[in-house]
Protein backbone atom coordinates (compact mmCIF):
# COMPACT_ATOMS: atom_id res chain seq x y z
CA UNK A 1 0.00 0.00 0.00
CA UNK A 2 1.31 3.39 -0.92
CA UNK A 3 1.92 5.38 2.23
CA UNK A 4 1.07 8.61 0.50
CA UNK A 5 -2.40 7.24 -0.23
CA UNK A 6 -2.93 6.81 3.48
CA UNK A 7 -2.44 10.49 3.99
CA UNK A 8 -4.86 11.17 1.14
CA UNK A 9 -7.42 9.06 2.95
CA UNK A 10 -6.84 10.86 6.20
CA UNK A 11 -7.35 14.14 4.42
CA UNK A 12 -10.64 12.92 2.99
CA UNK A 13 -11.82 11.79 6.41
CA UNK A 14 -10.41 14.77 8.18
CA UNK A 15 -10.11 17.82 5.91
CA UNK A 16 -8.36 19.81 8.63
CA UNK A 17 -5.53 17.31 8.74
CA UNK A 18 -3.52 18.99 6.04
CA UNK A 19 -4.03 22.29 7.74
CA UNK A 20 -2.63 21.00 10.99
CA UNK A 21 0.34 19.37 9.41
CA UNK A 22 2.61 21.15 7.02
CA UNK A 23 2.22 19.13 3.91
CA UNK A 24 1.99 15.50 3.03
CA UNK A 25 5.65 14.69 3.43
CA UNK A 26 5.67 16.28 6.84
CA UNK A 27 2.54 14.37 7.74
CA UNK A 28 4.24 11.11 6.94
CA UNK A 29 7.30 12.10 8.86
CA UNK A 30 5.29 13.30 11.82
CA UNK A 31 3.01 10.33 11.95
CA UNK A 32 5.38 8.50 14.17
CA UNK A 33 7.07 11.65 15.35
CA UNK A 34 6.92 12.84 18.90
CA UNK A 35 7.34 16.34 17.57
CA UNK A 36 3.95 15.99 15.97
CA UNK A 37 2.30 14.34 18.90
CA UNK A 38 -0.03 17.17 19.72
CA UNK A 39 -1.52 17.31 16.24
CA UNK A 40 -1.55 13.56 15.92
CA UNK A 41 -3.22 12.97 19.24
CA UNK A 42 -6.23 14.59 17.62
CA UNK A 43 -6.36 11.93 14.89
CA UNK A 44 -9.33 9.67 15.69
CA UNK A 45 -8.19 6.37 17.11
CA UNK A 46 -10.24 4.51 14.50
CA UNK A 47 -7.64 5.58 11.99
CA UNK A 48 -5.00 3.81 13.99
CA UNK A 49 -5.89 0.41 12.60
CA UNK A 50 -5.69 1.58 9.02
CA UNK A 51 -2.42 3.36 9.57
CA UNK A 52 -1.04 0.38 11.41
CA UNK A 53 -1.85 -1.86 8.45
CA UNK A 54 -0.29 0.60 6.07
CA UNK A 55 2.89 0.91 8.04
CA UNK A 56 2.96 -2.79 8.76
CA UNK A 57 5.46 -4.46 11.01
CA UNK A 58 7.56 -1.45 11.83
CA UNK A 59 4.79 0.53 13.49
CA UNK A 60 3.54 -2.57 15.28
CA UNK A 61 7.04 -3.10 16.63
CA UNK A 62 7.42 0.52 17.66
CA UNK A 63 4.06 0.50 19.43
CA UNK A 64 4.97 -2.74 21.18
CA UNK A 65 8.21 -1.20 22.40
CA UNK A 66 6.42 1.93 23.57
CA UNK A 67 3.81 -0.05 25.48
CA UNK A 68 6.52 -2.18 27.05
CA UNK A 69 8.34 1.00 28.10
CA UNK A 70 5.05 2.41 29.41
CA UNK A 71 4.57 -0.65 31.63
CA UNK A 72 7.99 -0.12 33.19
CA UNK A 73 7.33 3.59 33.65
CA UNK A 74 3.98 2.83 35.34
CA UNK A 75 5.91 0.61 37.74
CA UNK A 76 8.45 3.29 38.59
CA UNK A 77 5.93 6.15 38.73
CA UNK A 78 3.60 4.27 41.06
CA UNK A 79 6.52 3.12 43.21
CA UNK A 80 7.86 6.62 43.83
CA UNK A 81 4.37 8.11 44.18
CA UNK A 82 3.55 5.66 46.97
CA UNK A 83 6.98 6.16 48.55
CA UNK A 84 6.69 9.95 48.71
CA UNK A 85 3.18 9.54 50.15
CA UNK A 86 4.43 7.15 52.88
CA UNK A 87 4.81 9.26 56.00
CA UNK A 88 8.17 8.89 57.72
CA UNK A 89 9.76 6.78 54.98
CA UNK A 90 12.08 9.28 53.29
CA UNK A 91 14.04 11.78 55.40
CA UNK A 92 13.10 15.41 54.86
CA UNK A 93 15.45 17.67 52.94
CA UNK A 94 17.76 16.37 50.19
CA UNK A 95 16.44 12.79 50.14
CA UNK A 96 12.81 13.83 49.77
CA UNK A 97 13.85 16.40 47.18
CA UNK A 98 15.69 13.81 45.10
CA UNK A 99 12.94 11.19 45.25
CA UNK A 100 10.34 13.82 44.38
CA UNK A 101 12.41 14.82 41.35
CA UNK A 102 12.63 11.20 40.23
CA UNK A 103 8.91 10.62 40.86
CA UNK A 104 8.06 13.62 38.70
CA UNK A 105 10.28 12.36 35.86
CA UNK A 106 8.65 8.93 35.93
CA UNK A 107 5.18 10.44 35.87
CA UNK A 108 6.26 12.66 32.98
CA UNK A 109 7.55 9.57 31.13
CA UNK A 110 4.16 7.89 31.61
CA UNK A 111 2.30 10.89 30.21
CA UNK A 112 4.78 11.29 27.36
CA UNK A 113 4.61 7.63 26.30
CA UNK A 114 0.80 7.54 26.51
CA UNK A 115 0.55 10.60 24.29
CA UNK A 116 3.08 9.17 21.86
CA UNK A 117 1.30 5.82 21.62
CA UNK A 118 -2.04 7.50 20.99
CA UNK A 119 -0.42 9.84 18.50
CA UNK A 120 0.86 6.86 16.55
CA UNK A 121 -2.60 5.32 16.42
CA UNK A 122 -2.03 2.84 19.22
CA UNK A 123 -3.75 2.22 22.52
CA UNK A 124 -1.73 2.63 25.70
CA UNK A 125 -1.76 -0.45 27.90
CA UNK A 126 -3.54 -0.10 31.23
CA UNK A 127 -1.59 0.42 34.41
CA UNK A 128 -1.14 -2.96 36.15
CA UNK A 129 -1.86 -3.46 39.84
CA UNK A 130 1.46 -3.50 41.61
CA UNK A 131 2.73 -5.26 44.70
CA UNK A 132 5.95 -3.51 45.66
CA UNK A 133 6.58 -6.00 48.44
CA UNK A 134 7.01 -8.62 45.68
CA UNK A 135 4.85 -11.09 47.52
CA UNK A 136 6.43 -10.26 50.85
CA UNK A 137 10.09 -10.36 49.82
CA UNK A 138 10.28 -6.60 50.49
CA UNK A 139 7.53 -6.45 53.11
CA UNK A 140 8.81 -3.19 54.61
CA UNK A 141 9.48 -1.41 51.29
CA UNK A 142 7.38 1.60 52.30
CA UNK A 143 8.35 1.66 55.96
CA UNK A 144 12.10 0.97 55.85
CA UNK A 145 14.19 3.56 54.04
CA UNK A 146 17.01 1.16 53.17
CA UNK A 147 14.63 -1.42 51.71
CA UNK A 148 12.98 1.33 49.70
CA UNK A 149 16.34 2.53 48.31
CA UNK A 150 17.37 -1.04 47.48
CA UNK A 151 14.22 -1.61 45.45
CA UNK A 152 14.68 1.82 43.83
CA UNK A 153 18.18 0.85 42.72
CA UNK A 154 16.83 -2.42 41.36
CA UNK A 155 14.17 -0.61 39.33
CA UNK A 156 16.51 2.10 38.00
CA UNK A 157 19.30 -0.24 36.94
CA UNK A 158 16.70 -2.55 35.36
CA UNK A 159 15.15 0.41 33.54
CA UNK A 160 18.48 1.46 32.07
CA UNK A 161 19.14 -2.05 30.83
CA UNK A 162 15.59 -2.44 29.52
CA UNK A 163 15.64 0.67 27.31
CA UNK A 164 19.09 -0.28 26.02
CA UNK A 165 17.74 -3.66 24.96
CA UNK A 166 15.08 -2.04 22.76
CA UNK A 167 17.27 0.45 20.90
CA UNK A 168 17.92 -1.77 17.90
CA UNK A 169 14.18 -2.28 17.35
CA UNK A 170 13.76 1.47 16.99
CA UNK A 171 16.66 2.04 14.60
CA UNK A 172 14.37 2.77 11.66
CA UNK A 173 12.38 5.41 13.53
CA UNK A 174 14.64 8.33 14.37
CA UNK A 175 12.14 10.27 16.46
CA UNK A 176 11.12 7.39 18.68
CA UNK A 177 14.71 6.21 19.00
CA UNK A 178 15.90 9.64 20.09
CA UNK A 179 13.07 10.01 22.59
CA UNK A 180 13.84 6.56 24.02
CA UNK A 181 17.52 7.49 24.33
CA UNK A 182 16.56 10.72 26.07
CA UNK A 183 14.55 8.73 28.63
CA UNK A 184 17.28 6.07 28.92
CA UNK A 185 19.95 8.53 30.04
CA UNK A 186 17.60 10.10 32.59
CA UNK A 187 17.07 6.65 34.11
CA UNK A 188 20.85 6.29 34.29
CA UNK A 189 21.11 9.63 36.10
CA UNK A 190 18.49 8.37 38.57
CA UNK A 191 20.39 5.11 39.03
CA UNK A 192 23.59 7.01 39.75
CA UNK A 193 21.90 9.16 42.38
CA UNK A 194 20.02 6.32 44.08
CA UNK A 195 23.31 4.45 44.33
CA UNK A 196 24.91 7.50 45.94
CA UNK A 197 21.99 7.69 48.38
CA UNK A 198 22.57 4.05 49.29
CA UNK A 199 26.29 4.63 49.71
CA UNK A 200 25.51 7.47 52.10
CA UNK A 201 23.59 4.86 54.12
CA UNK A 202 26.58 2.55 54.21
CA UNK A 203 25.97 0.29 51.21
CA UNK A 204 29.08 -0.73 49.28
CA UNK A 205 28.00 0.65 45.92
CA UNK A 206 29.31 3.20 43.45
CA UNK A 207 27.34 5.27 40.92
CA UNK A 208 28.21 2.69 38.27
CA UNK A 209 27.81 -1.10 38.12
CA UNK A 210 30.90 -3.18 38.90
CA UNK A 211 30.79 -6.65 37.37
CA UNK A 212 27.50 -8.30 38.31
CA UNK A 213 27.77 -7.06 41.88
CA UNK A 214 24.39 -6.80 43.60
CA UNK A 215 25.55 -3.99 45.87
CA UNK A 216 23.95 -5.59 48.91
CA UNK A 217 20.64 -6.39 47.24
CA UNK A 218 19.12 -9.79 48.10
CA UNK A 219 20.40 -12.75 46.10
CA UNK A 220 16.95 -13.06 44.53
CA UNK A 221 17.73 -9.93 42.51
CA UNK A 222 20.72 -11.49 40.74
CA UNK A 223 18.91 -11.42 37.39
CA UNK A 224 19.06 -7.61 37.45
CA UNK A 225 22.85 -7.68 37.12
CA UNK A 226 23.31 -10.89 35.15
CA UNK A 227 25.57 -10.20 32.19
CA UNK A 228 27.00 -6.95 33.57
CA UNK A 229 30.28 -8.80 34.08
CA UNK A 230 30.83 -8.72 30.32
CA UNK A 231 34.27 -7.29 29.50
CA UNK A 232 34.28 -7.88 25.74
CA UNK A 233 32.81 -5.17 23.50
CA UNK A 234 32.50 -5.42 19.72
CA UNK A 235 34.70 -8.50 19.92
CA UNK A 236 37.43 -6.57 21.71
CA UNK A 237 38.70 -7.47 25.19
CA UNK A 238 38.54 -4.26 27.23
CA UNK A 239 40.81 -5.35 30.08
CA UNK A 240 44.23 -3.80 29.46
CA UNK A 241 43.12 -2.81 25.98
CA UNK A 242 45.93 -1.50 23.75
CA UNK A 243 48.37 -1.86 26.63
CA UNK A 244 46.43 0.52 28.89
CA UNK A 245 46.03 -0.27 32.57
CA UNK A 246 42.34 -1.13 32.53
CA UNK A 247 41.27 -3.54 35.28
CA UNK A 248 38.43 -6.02 35.02
CA UNK A 249 36.35 -3.78 37.30
CA UNK A 250 37.00 -0.74 35.09
CA UNK A 251 36.21 -2.76 31.98
CA UNK A 252 32.81 -3.85 33.26
CA UNK A 253 31.93 -0.47 34.78
CA UNK A 254 32.68 1.39 31.54
CA UNK A 255 29.82 -0.31 29.68
CA UNK A 256 26.25 -0.96 30.82
CA UNK A 257 24.69 -4.06 29.31
CA UNK A 258 21.20 -4.57 27.82
CA UNK A 259 18.44 -6.88 28.99
CA UNK A 260 15.89 -8.52 26.71
CA UNK A 261 12.18 -7.95 27.22
CA UNK A 262 11.85 -11.51 28.51
CA UNK A 263 14.60 -10.95 31.09
CA UNK A 264 13.04 -7.68 32.24
CA UNK A 265 9.54 -9.11 32.52
CA UNK A 266 10.89 -11.96 34.61
CA UNK A 267 12.49 -9.38 36.92
CA UNK A 268 9.38 -7.22 37.34
CA UNK A 269 6.77 -10.02 37.38
CA UNK A 270 6.94 -10.47 41.19
CA UNK A 271 5.96 -6.80 41.50
CA UNK A 272 2.83 -7.18 39.37
CA UNK A 273 -0.30 -8.68 40.95
CA UNK B 1 35.41 28.51 6.71
CA UNK B 2 36.48 25.43 8.56
CA UNK B 3 34.27 23.71 11.02
CA UNK B 4 36.15 23.63 14.25
CA UNK B 5 38.84 25.82 12.86
CA UNK B 6 42.11 24.52 14.18
CA UNK B 7 45.34 26.46 14.42
CA UNK B 8 47.45 26.65 11.32
CA UNK B 9 50.59 24.54 11.29
CA UNK B 10 53.22 26.25 13.37
CA UNK B 11 50.88 28.72 15.00
CA UNK B 12 51.15 28.66 18.75
CA UNK B 13 48.18 30.62 19.93
CA UNK B 14 44.64 29.42 20.29
CA UNK B 15 42.67 28.99 17.11
CA UNK B 16 40.09 31.63 16.13
CA UNK B 17 37.03 29.70 17.23
CA UNK B 18 38.54 29.00 20.60
CA UNK B 19 39.22 32.69 21.06
CA UNK B 20 35.70 33.57 20.07
CA UNK B 21 33.96 30.96 22.16
CA UNK B 22 34.76 31.82 25.72
CA UNK B 23 34.93 29.22 28.41
CA UNK B 24 31.92 30.84 29.99
CA UNK B 25 30.00 30.20 26.80
CA UNK B 26 31.21 26.64 26.71
CA UNK B 27 29.93 26.02 30.18
CA UNK B 28 26.59 27.34 29.05
CA UNK B 29 26.63 25.34 25.85
CA UNK B 30 22.96 24.57 26.18
CA UNK B 31 22.45 27.94 24.55
CA UNK B 32 24.22 26.95 21.38
CA UNK B 33 21.79 26.95 18.51
CA UNK B 34 21.64 24.94 15.36
CA UNK B 35 21.84 28.17 13.43
CA UNK B 36 25.19 29.19 14.85
CA UNK B 37 26.57 25.70 14.34
CA UNK B 38 25.35 25.69 10.77
CA UNK B 39 27.35 28.82 10.07
CA UNK B 40 30.46 27.20 11.40
CA UNK B 41 30.21 24.22 9.09
CA UNK B 42 29.70 26.18 5.90
CA UNK B 43 32.31 25.44 3.32
CA UNK B 44 34.25 22.69 4.96
CA UNK B 45 37.34 21.55 3.18
CA UNK B 46 38.07 18.22 1.61
CA UNK B 47 39.84 15.33 3.24
CA UNK B 48 43.22 16.02 1.67
CA UNK B 49 43.07 19.64 2.74
CA UNK B 50 42.23 18.61 6.27
CA UNK B 51 45.18 16.30 6.46
CA UNK B 52 47.59 18.81 4.92
CA UNK B 53 46.52 21.44 7.43
CA UNK B 54 46.98 19.02 10.30
CA UNK B 55 43.24 18.70 10.81
CA UNK B 56 41.11 15.58 10.76
CA UNK B 57 38.09 14.56 8.74
CA UNK B 58 35.72 12.30 10.66
CA UNK B 59 34.50 10.66 7.48
CA UNK B 60 31.03 9.55 6.50
CA UNK B 61 28.42 6.95 7.45
CA UNK B 62 28.75 4.85 10.58
CA UNK B 63 32.53 5.18 10.46
CA UNK B 64 32.16 8.95 10.65
CA UNK B 65 29.82 8.70 13.64
CA UNK B 66 32.21 6.33 15.41
CA UNK B 67 35.09 8.74 14.75
CA UNK B 68 32.93 11.51 16.18
CA UNK B 69 32.46 9.45 19.35
CA UNK B 70 36.17 8.65 19.32
CA UNK B 71 36.98 12.37 19.21
CA UNK B 72 34.76 13.05 22.23
CA UNK B 73 36.21 10.15 24.17
CA UNK B 74 39.73 11.40 23.40
CA UNK B 75 38.76 14.76 24.85
CA UNK B 76 37.21 13.28 27.99
CA UNK B 77 40.02 10.79 28.57
CA UNK B 78 42.64 13.52 28.21
CA UNK B 79 40.78 15.73 30.67
CA UNK B 80 40.41 13.08 33.38
CA UNK B 81 44.00 11.94 32.87
CA UNK B 82 45.03 15.47 33.82
CA UNK B 83 42.59 15.53 36.75
CA UNK B 84 43.98 12.25 38.07
CA UNK B 85 47.61 13.35 37.56
CA UNK B 86 47.15 16.62 39.40
CA UNK B 87 44.14 16.30 41.72
CA UNK B 88 42.63 19.57 42.88
CA UNK B 89 43.47 21.00 46.28
CA UNK B 90 42.06 19.14 49.27
CA UNK B 91 40.47 16.44 47.15
CA UNK B 92 38.83 13.77 49.30
CA UNK B 93 39.99 10.16 48.95
CA UNK B 94 36.57 9.15 47.60
CA UNK B 95 36.48 11.92 45.00
CA UNK B 96 40.01 11.00 43.95
CA UNK B 97 38.97 7.37 43.56
CA UNK B 98 35.90 8.35 41.54
CA UNK B 99 37.90 10.54 39.16
CA UNK B 100 40.50 7.82 38.64
CA UNK B 101 37.73 5.37 37.81
CA UNK B 102 36.02 7.82 35.45
CA UNK B 103 39.40 8.32 33.77
CA UNK B 104 39.71 4.58 33.28
CA UNK B 105 36.16 4.34 31.89
CA UNK B 106 36.90 7.08 29.36
CA UNK B 107 40.21 5.50 28.40
CA UNK B 108 38.40 2.18 27.87
CA UNK B 109 35.89 3.95 25.59
CA UNK B 110 38.63 5.75 23.68
CA UNK B 111 40.75 2.68 23.16
CA UNK B 112 37.79 0.59 22.06
CA UNK B 113 36.95 3.09 19.32
CA UNK B 114 40.59 3.28 18.32
CA UNK B 115 40.85 -0.47 18.02
CA UNK B 116 37.46 -0.93 16.35
CA UNK B 117 38.10 1.83 13.81
CA UNK B 118 41.64 0.59 13.10
CA UNK B 119 42.81 2.19 9.86
CA UNK B 120 39.71 4.38 9.72
CA UNK B 121 40.46 6.04 13.06
CA UNK B 122 41.27 9.73 13.14
CA UNK B 123 44.63 10.59 14.64
CA UNK B 124 45.16 11.74 18.20
CA UNK B 125 43.61 15.13 18.83
CA UNK B 126 45.55 17.97 20.36
CA UNK B 127 43.67 19.34 23.36
CA UNK B 128 43.78 22.68 25.13
CA UNK B 129 42.77 22.82 28.78
CA UNK B 130 44.32 26.23 29.45
CA UNK B 131 40.91 27.51 30.54
CA UNK B 132 40.76 24.95 33.36
CA UNK B 133 42.34 25.58 36.76
CA UNK B 134 43.22 22.02 37.70
CA UNK B 135 44.11 22.92 41.28
CA UNK B 136 40.66 24.35 41.87
CA UNK B 137 37.81 21.96 42.65
CA UNK B 138 35.15 24.31 41.35
CA UNK B 139 36.90 24.74 38.00
CA UNK B 140 37.48 21.01 37.54
CA UNK B 141 33.94 20.04 38.53
CA UNK B 142 32.37 22.69 36.30
CA UNK B 143 34.40 21.45 33.33
CA UNK B 144 33.64 17.82 34.14
CA UNK B 145 29.94 18.59 34.35
CA UNK B 146 30.04 20.31 30.98
CA UNK B 147 31.92 17.42 29.37
CA UNK B 148 29.65 14.73 30.84
CA UNK B 149 26.39 16.48 30.00
CA UNK B 150 27.77 17.19 26.55
CA UNK B 151 28.78 13.56 26.11
CA UNK B 152 25.30 12.36 27.06
CA UNK B 153 23.69 14.84 24.67
CA UNK B 154 26.11 13.85 21.93
CA UNK B 155 25.41 10.12 22.17
CA UNK B 156 21.68 10.76 22.47
CA UNK B 157 21.82 12.82 19.29
CA UNK B 158 24.10 10.39 17.46
CA UNK B 159 21.96 7.28 17.91
CA UNK B 160 19.73 8.12 14.97
CA UNK B 161 22.75 8.72 12.74
CA UNK B 162 23.86 5.10 13.00
CA UNK B 163 22.63 2.39 10.65
CA UNK B 164 24.29 -0.67 12.19
CA UNK B 165 22.31 -1.93 15.22
CA UNK B 166 25.48 -3.30 16.83
CA UNK B 167 27.03 0.16 16.84
CA UNK B 168 23.78 1.60 18.19
CA UNK B 169 23.85 -0.86 21.07
CA UNK B 170 27.50 -0.04 21.74
CA UNK B 171 26.65 3.66 21.89
CA UNK B 172 23.81 2.80 24.27
CA UNK B 173 26.17 0.87 26.52
CA UNK B 174 28.44 3.90 26.76
CA UNK B 175 25.91 6.72 27.07
CA UNK B 176 24.33 5.41 30.26
CA UNK B 177 27.75 5.26 31.88
CA UNK B 178 28.37 8.87 30.81
CA UNK B 179 25.01 9.72 32.38
CA UNK B 180 26.07 8.01 35.62
CA UNK B 181 29.22 10.15 35.56
CA UNK B 182 27.23 13.29 34.79
CA UNK B 183 24.87 12.69 37.70
CA UNK B 184 27.75 12.07 40.11
CA UNK B 185 29.65 15.19 39.05
CA UNK B 186 26.49 17.29 39.29
CA UNK B 187 25.84 15.96 42.78
CA UNK B 188 29.42 16.79 43.80
CA UNK B 189 28.73 20.38 42.73
CA UNK B 190 25.25 20.55 44.28
CA UNK B 191 23.66 17.49 45.82
CA UNK B 192 20.34 16.77 44.15
CA UNK B 193 21.20 18.37 40.80
CA UNK B 194 21.80 14.98 39.11
CA UNK B 195 18.88 15.47 36.73
CA UNK B 196 17.62 18.98 37.39
CA UNK B 197 15.60 21.10 35.00
CA UNK B 198 18.70 22.64 33.43
CA UNK B 199 19.28 19.30 31.65
CA UNK B 200 15.99 17.36 31.85
CA UNK B 201 12.87 18.91 30.30
CA UNK B 202 9.23 18.93 31.40
CA UNK B 203 8.63 15.61 29.62
CA UNK B 204 11.38 14.03 31.71
CA UNK B 205 13.67 13.82 28.67
CA UNK B 206 17.43 14.36 28.62
CA UNK B 207 18.92 16.53 25.90
CA UNK B 208 20.07 15.52 22.42
CA UNK B 209 22.51 17.61 20.41
CA UNK B 210 23.69 17.16 16.84
CA UNK B 211 27.39 16.86 16.01
CA UNK B 212 27.70 20.47 14.89
CA UNK B 213 26.33 21.73 18.20
CA UNK B 214 28.53 19.35 20.17
CA UNK B 215 31.73 20.12 18.26
CA UNK B 216 31.11 23.85 18.52
CA UNK B 217 30.73 23.46 22.29
CA UNK B 218 33.89 21.36 22.51
CA UNK B 219 35.91 23.62 20.19
CA UNK B 220 37.57 25.74 22.92
CA UNK B 221 39.18 22.56 24.24
CA UNK B 222 40.35 21.07 20.95
CA UNK B 223 43.22 22.54 18.95
CA UNK B 224 42.99 20.08 16.09
CA UNK B 225 40.60 21.20 13.38
CA UNK B 226 37.76 18.68 13.05
CA UNK B 227 35.85 18.41 9.80
CA UNK B 228 32.44 16.83 10.44
CA UNK B 229 30.86 17.86 7.16
CA UNK B 230 30.57 14.33 5.83
CA UNK B 231 28.70 12.97 8.84
CA UNK B 232 25.14 11.78 8.26
CA UNK B 233 22.48 14.23 9.38
CA UNK B 234 19.62 11.84 10.05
Amino acid sequence: MNLYNVVDQIEKLDPDMSGRLDGRRAALKQFTSFAGKVALAAVPLSLGGMLKKAYGQSVTTVLDVLNYALTLEYLEAEFYTQAVASAGLIPAGAPTGAITTIRDHENAHVAFLRTAIQGAGGTPVNKPNFDFTAGGAFANVFSNYDTFLAVAQAFEDTGVRAYKGQAAKLISNNDVLTAALNIHSVEARHASHIRQMRRARGAAVKPWITGKDLGGLPAATAAIYAGEENATQAGVEITNINGMSISMDDATEAFDEPLTEQQVLAIVRPFIR
Amino acid sequence: MDIISGQKPGASEQHPIARNVSRRNFLRFAGITGASAAIIITGCGKDETDEMDGGVNLGSGDIGVLNYAYALEQLEAAFYTRVAEMPYNNISPLERQYFEEIRDHEIAHRELFKKALANNAIRNLEVDFSAVNFSNRESVLATAKAFEDLGVSAYNGAGKLLTNPDYLLLAGKIVSVEARHAALVRDLIANGSFADNTIVDANGLDRSLNPMEVLAAAAPFVKTRINASNLPTN
